[in-house]
């Protein structure tokens, strides 16, 4: 406290969140010749499923499952390859064991990375759980209980999130799973039951499916809330075709261990009312996440949060209800729950602290691809949220059914490739939002994003020359307005 | 004969304001039949975009309706040597005073838009593009100018193309679409090999398509063994059977080779598998397979040969090497292979024949992929040397000796040093020669109607709309000289000069929207049923004459004329380096999907 009184206080930014957003913050700001500090403490999950350092996306998030998505999409080429001359008996089976020790690996890797990093930069790392003791102060607890005060002139929240369990369901947390222990999961889930519609149920179910586990995902209402809703029935019905199972409409009540260790899950169907049972031998939760709020004493500071949601509240300079105290990333109410636009935050935050800059977070058109085994990658307006901000009238959709090249040779069935790009009608049609599914959707939507950045029109757009044959040409070739009715269907070359 | 006042260019006085808007066509009025004034005139343009549409599609009626139109200037001598050459020639010409209009200037402009020529006097016979004075002359003097006061409908097509590749199928159905007859005239010459496809050119057959699918198989190779640290199990040594996967890739480009035929058909244009070749102006003869020649008259003619790949000129080369062209159907496996040449073509089939697990060289004579960023070229070669391709620089075959027979047989290469004395010899099962392509044009009588090319390289120089040295003979694609050699720009220039030639139609897109007058002007029986459709638009958008009021129809229309003039175009060249100048057609096709749309699915690819 003297230290306050005087004005000496230990760093210039304390960072409390060691995920994608905080160390962008705190390399930013050690680049910039601040002396830094970053905590971070990893709290188990309710399976005892821990890990290092570099937050969801590294550990539990991004990276674990894309590589388990690559490890589906394999499955998918390994069938490809017989028409296309490679002799592979099939079936091929999957080994979980080989492919999450692997997948493991490469984490491990990266969270030595990110140690690595900061120790190059001098910022000082500290593997404890931190609280606020006043609005300069957090205190800081050790894995052995050995406690650390920690003082700053700034400090960036950026503790990110937790999956959520759900309350009421008997054996939720005793016997559930989510997405923070399925990527460490030494053993394969077996016969899974995944609930909810959001992408991380979608991405996981794809994934399993396409190891070869029998998996069901239980969906109470829509799926992929907030996306566009054509574009998400479409990413259902090709995992359907492609043997994932679907209960619509259905709500779980109730998980019980049976004596030969499979769970039974009681569910009801909320139209009819009727109850039904079935056996798994793995049940994942993936009804949404929660900020890591509530062990940080934020009232201690005078950190005003959310009292819905339990986000910290930021005006559009990240900052808090408390002038040096900022907030980033997933914790934060309102923001996209993705790592990049926390690591861009991050970054233009402390070059707004420390380096003089005024620029602000632009977080319109913010690219994205859920990678289902069909991906699906976005950026823009949904055509539900274009026709509701500018009206039906005003808006054009222009939209194609393709074949990817490749899927020619293997006999793939294409009815789910899509594509559609929202407008507005008015000329010179300014792109609203561009929805795209097929195959690398996240390599195909990444520049468009930024033409869309740059205020792209249809006109634009239709004036690019393809690069053939890709998948991506389909885009600058949209001629096809559903306003027209005309058949979308690409045909020919 | 009205004679109107010489006026001066520019903005008038207030008082000439009610005559100007008309003022601009007087001169055309010299030898025009009075009628021809009510379609002229127009309300005023609301904007200088749309001004200039409005002027543009004067200047196309002037020329389509005129057999012989010439922009002129009273005072120049070169107008008069022309005027003077159809007055000696009997035949009645449409004469537009430049210096006697007071939008001259903006004529001027437009005109060396559509013409690419900046000068009077401008000539139009029988709506092709002679030029100016000189060209006009040597026309007569090579007698094209004659033929080209002939009829138009003494020709059995408005327009014949030669060569169905992507550029010319995407020409041939535009200009289908647009109401023209069409013919397509396209022969594969076997390769020396023997090898010989179906109608769809370079990119479907032997190209970019095959060449994907089997770069996707050898990526496969990769994805297999990449699945193993994946967790997927399996244990035997993949191999890889050339013939299977063949013959799948064969089966897709067989069912894309018929959906072209078809798609011809559905637009009724002609279809005709022979070998075409120019033997005096405006008329090609035909040789098919069996060696029957049938001769045919069209007013316009689209080269769209593409290329062919190069041979070496060396001994044993067309006797034992394959090239491109042969590869993505060879029935056997090639074995262990020799690359001879850098060029994307020969790095990509070096890649994915080393995908599948086969011995490959390359032989490079100097740089890898000339004309891209030589830094990324040198990290393509070193990615494919770690991944088993061999490279050989700075060495040319001299010889190709055969030593067994077979499929693959045995080749021995002897090469030499492009830097010194030494020479090295190899066997191989296969050499593949990937040394670069050459233009199809030296065989097919274009020195009879006077089109040049470039001696060197074969292709045919164009102008800025694709124009060839003869005013009705254009080139589109791999055989225009300078143009990127890749197939969406074929297909974007071949559809855009079909619009341009053709324009007509297009411009009546726009005009529907004045349906009304267009009705009068028409006479293009086409596009009955097109004009009703956006009559209906018109009545839904409270459109009354010439004036767009309703929102439906006003972003139709306004969407075409912004895009061809306004801050579009402007943003469009503004942003994008090396897009073909003349854009605002590619509107049409979003003002076909707008409304009813009929015609935009037969369009198809492209």
């Amino acid at each position: 406290l003297e230290d306050h009184l005087t004005g000496q206080r230990d760093y210039d930014l304390l960072v409390i969140g060691g995920g994608s957003g905080g160390l962008a913050c705190a390399k930013e700001a050690a680049q910039l010749g601040r002396k830094v500090a970053v905590v971070d403490y990893v709290e188990p999950s309710p399976q005892g499923t821990r890990w290092g350092l570099g937050g969801t996306c590294v550990n539990v998030g991004c990276i674990p499952k894309k590589l388990m998505h690559q490890a589906a999409l394999l499955g998918g080429l390994i069938q490809d390859a017989p028409h296309y001359g490679w002799e592979v008996a099939q079936p091929v089976p999957h080994d979980w064991r080989k492919m999450a020790e692997a997948v493991q690996n490469h984490v491990k890797s990266l969270n030595w990375g990110h140690r690595v990093q900061l120790q190059d930069r001098k910022v000082k790392y500290f593997n404890i759980k931190a609280s606020f003791v006043d609005e300069h102060t957090v205190c800081g607890v050790a894995k052995g209980g050995k406690e650390i005060l920690l003082s700053a002139d700034h400090i960036i929240i950026a503790t990110g999130g937790r999956p959520r369990y759900p309350t009421h369901i008997e054996g939720a947390l005793e016997y559930g799973i989510t997405s923070d222990d399925i990527f460490w999961l030494k053993e394969s889930p077996g016969k899974t039951l995944v609930v909810g519609a959001s992408y991380v149920a979608l991405e996981c179910a794809g994934f399993l499916t396409g190891i070869g586990l029998d998996t069901t995902v239980m969906i109470r209402s829509i799926p992929l809330r907030g996306f566009d809703q054509q574009m998400s029935s479409m990413v259902i019905e090709h995992m359907a075709s492609h043997g994932t199972q679907f209960l619509r409409g259905c709500a779980p009540s109730r998980v019980r261990r049976l004596p030969d260790g499979h769970l039974q899950v009681t569910w009801e169907d909320c139209t009819t009312g009727k109850e039904d049972t079935g056996t798994f031998d793995t049940v994942l939760w993936a009804i949404g996440r929660v900020p890591d709020t509530r062990s940080l004493n934020l009232e201690k500071a005078g950190v005003d949060t959310s009292p819905d949601t339990q986000k910290i509240l930021v005006d559009s300079r990240e900052g808090t209800s408390v002038p040096h105290i900022y907030a980033i990333g997933d914790v934060v109410e309102g923001r996209p729950e993705l790592t990049p636009t926390a690591i861009m935050a991050g970054r233009l935050l402390v070059q707004r602290l420390f380096g003089g800059s005024s620029d602000l977070m632009d977080y319109d058109n913010v690219p994205t691809t859920v990678f289902t085994p069909l991906e699906y990658g976005c950026v823009g307006l949904s055509e539900e949220e274009a026709v509701a901000r500018h009206g039906q009238e005003h808006v054009e959709v222009y939209h194609a059914h393709y074949k990817p090249l490749e899927f020619t040779v293997a006999g793939r069935d294409a009815s789910q490739c899509y594509v559609k790009m929202v407008c507005l009608r008015e000329p010179p049609q300014l792109v609203l939002g561009l929805h795209f599914l097929g195959p690398n959707a996240g390599e195909v939507t990444q520049g468009f994003a930024l033409g869309i950045k740059c205020g792209a029109s249809y006109a634009q757009v239709m004036r690019t020359v393809g690069i053939h044959p890709t998948c991506s040409e389909e885009v600058v070739k949209l001629r096809i307005s559903k306003r027209s009715g005309l058949d979308p269907t690409v045909t020919g070359c | 004969v009205e004679q109107s006042p010489p006026q001066s260019p520019g903005p008038g006085k207030a008082g000439d304001a009610p005559n100007r808007r008309s003022g601009h066509v007087r001169g055309a009025r010299v030898l025009s039949p009075p009628g021809r004034r009510a379609r002229l005139s127009s309300p005023g343009p609301s904007s200088s975009s749309e001004a200039r549409e409005e002027l543009r599609r004067r200047l196309r009626g002037l020329i389509e309706r005129s057999r012989v139109m010439i922009f002129s200037k009273s005072y120049c001598p070169h107008s008069t040597r022309v005027k003077e050459l159809f007055s000696s020639l009997g035949v009645e010409c449409n004469v537009l005073e430049l210096d006697q209009v007071d939008d001259g200037a903006k004529v001027q402009e437009v005109l060396s838009e559509i013409t690419n020529q900046k000068t009077v006097p401008n000539v139009f016979v029988n709506k092709v593009h002679v030029g100016g004075c000189d060209q006009t002359f040597q026309a007569y003097q090579s007698g094209l100018l004659q033929k080209l006061l002939q009829e138009d409908s003494a020709y059995d097509y408005d327009l014949i193309i030669v060569g169905g590749g992507s550029g010319g199928l995407s020409c041939a159905k535009e200009a289908a679409i647009l109401g023209k007859k069409v013919m397509v005239l396209d022969f594969v010459v076997p390769s020396p090999q023997g090898t010989s496809w179906g109608l769809g050119g370079t990119c479907v057959n032997v190209g970019c398509i095959p060449k994907k699918l089997m770069h996707q198989a050898a990526l496969l190779g990769q994805a297999l063994c990449d699945s193993r640290k994946f967790g997927w199990e399996y244990n035997q040594q993949v191999k890889h059977n050339w013939e299977t996967m063949t013959k799948a890739i064969q089966n897709h480009i067989s069912s894309l080779n018929w959906g072209y035929r078809l798609s011809l058909r559905e637009k009724a244009v002609a279809y005709v598998n022979s070998y075409g070749e120019f033997v005096e102006h405006h008329k090609i003869k035909a040789t098919n397979k069996k060696g029957q020649e049938t001769y045919y008259t069209a007013a316009q003619f689209v080269i769209a040969t593409g290329e062919r790949p190069r041979y070496l000129g060396i001994q044993g080369d067309k006797e034992y090497c394959i090239t491109s062209d042969d590869l993505f159907s060879l029935p056997y496996c090639p074995g262990k292979t020799l690359v001879v040449g850098a060029s994307y073509v020969a790095l990509e089939c070096a890649g994915f024949l080393a995908g599948f697990g086969l011995d490959v060289t390359v032989m490079v004579r100097s740089i890898l992929l000339r004309g891209f960023d030589q830094e990324m070229a040198e990290k393509v070669g070193s990615y494919m040397e770690q991944h088993g391709v061999k490279f050989l620089r700075k060495f040319i075959p001299v010889m190709i000796q055969q030593l067994e027979k077979g499929s693959p047989g045995k080749l021995k290469v002897l090469a030499k040093s492009t830097e010194g004395t030494e020479t090295i010899e190899g066997v191989y099962n296969t050499v593949l020669l990937a040394i670069g392509r050459d233009s199809c044009t030296r065989k097919m009588g274009l020195e009879k109607i006077g089109v040049k090319i470039n001696e060197k390289s074969g292709k045919i120089p164009v102008n800025d709309v694709e124009q060839t040295s003869v005013p009705y003979v254009y080139a589109v694609g791999d055989v225009s000289e300078g143009k990127p050699e890749l197939t969406p720009v074929a297909i974007q220039s071949g559809k855009l000069l079909a619009r341009r030639l053709f324009g007509a139609s297009l411009e009546k897109i726009y005009h529907t929207l004045f349906w009304p007058l267009e009705w009068t002007v028409a006479g293009r029986e086409n596009n009955t049923c097109y004009a009703k459709i956006i009559c209906n638009k018109l009545d839904h958008d409270r459109v009354i004459g010439f004036h767009i009021l309703g929102p439906n129809a006003g972003e139709v229309t306004q969407g075409f004329v912004a895009a061809m003039k306004c801050g579009l175009t402007k943003q469009l060249l503004d942003d994008t380096i090396g897009i073909h100048p003349t854009c605002g057609e590619v509107f049409t096709t979003l003002e076909i999907t707008k409304s009813s749309g009929l015609d935009i699915t037969q369009k198809g690819c492209g």
